[in-house]
């Protein structure tokens, strides 16, 4: 009953509301349900590579959707993307650190394996 | 640093501040997903060092179940949804749709778990050990590790339903709600990229 008794001013405050309401927590709960598809598309891209002959696109196709979906549940799941900068700083140092100290690691036990 | 904590001003208000305006609890938890980076990086890095190293026992593209795996990483996946719903809820202070995620989440944990259980199970069976090749103890170890931190997480979520129905939570319930669903969400994406470079890329 309220909601045809509700103005249109109070119907636009109540939208309003919801959108600051998202922007301030991060999405709305249908937007999170939006992502999660987009997620399990991504997926099933993922899974149809080992059905399909993607050809020289194999590893590429593999390794971007790998990174596109990461950085999707960092932002949004996680809220990195709604939140203060320096989570994001911490969190990506540390990723970053990781993939140069390990790249390192790799590339010096090949450079040992060659030289054996 | 004031202008920091003005601009996030959602940030005040969560327990315990450091200077920066934020939460120290959350500045906390962001970091030891950092280092957490570097120990599943090492994980990952060794793997891939010796995952062609096969003496003995099966190769990885002879006993991986695509299918199947791909299933319990579709599972893994929409637990992040179903967590991301409950810290959604508790910042709404809508305690019923909380517990419900909460359990919804720890059970999709717990197929995912059950699924990894019966995917060693049968491993092991088609001749596949620990010891019997590099290929093997670096598998075991990187799957294991994530295994035991899903595992953590359910034991987590569990006991914040449980706190919570005891109303025992201390502090911001919500902020100990979106902290667990950070760490939940990390277990996902490291598994996402497991997924990629340990089951999809062959050999």
């Amino acid at each position: 009953m309220s909601t045809a008794t509700e103005h249109p001013e109070q119907i636009e405050h109540t939208e309003h509301a919801d959108a600051h309401e998202a922007e301030h927590n991060g999405l709305s709960d249908k937007q999170y349900i939006y992502v999660a598809l987009i997620l399990a598309a991504l997926t099933a891209i993922e899974v149809s590579t080992y059905y399909v002959d993607f050809g020289p696109f194999f590893m590429p196709t593999l390794l971007i959707l790998m990174v596109v979906k990461f950085v999707t549940v960092v932002s949004y799941f996680m809220h990195l993307k709604f939140d203060n900068k320096l989570f994001t700083y911490l969190f990506y140092s540390g990723l970053l650190l990781a993939v140069a100290v390990y790249c390192g690691f790799l590339a010096t036990f090949k450079f040992f394996l060659q030289k054996g | 640093m004031a202008e920091t904590a003005i601009s996030h001003g959602h940030d005040v208000g969560h327990g315990a501040h450091s200077s920066t305006g934020l939460s120290n609890n959350k500045l906390g938890m962001w970091m030891f997903l950092g280092s957490e980076c570097l120990l599943f990086g090492g994980l990952i890095s060794t793997y891939m060092l010796y995952k062609g190293r096969v003496n003995a026992g099966p190769q990885p593209d002879q006993i991986f179940d695509i299918p199947f795996t791909s299933v319990s990483s579709f599972i893994l996946l929409m637990s992040s949804l179903t967590m991301v719903l409950a810290v959604s809820s508790a910042q709404r202070k809508d305690e019923r749709n909380m517990n419900l995620w909460l359990v919804v989440t720890a059970l999709l944990g717990a197929t995912f778990v059950g699924g990894q259980v019966y995917e060693f199970t049968s491993f092991y069976r088609e001749g596949l050990g620990f010891t019997t090749s590099l290929f093997g103890s670096s598998f075991y170890t990187l799957t294991g590790f994530h295994g035991v931190h899903v595992s953590v997480g359910i034991i987590m979520l569990m006991a914040l339903v449980g706190m919570n129905r005891n109303k025992r939570i201390p502090g911001d319930r919500a902020e100990v709600v979106e902290l667990i669903g950070l760490y939940w969400h990390f277990v996902d994406i490291v598994w996402i990229i497991i997924f990629t470079l340990v089951y999809l890329i062959p050999s």
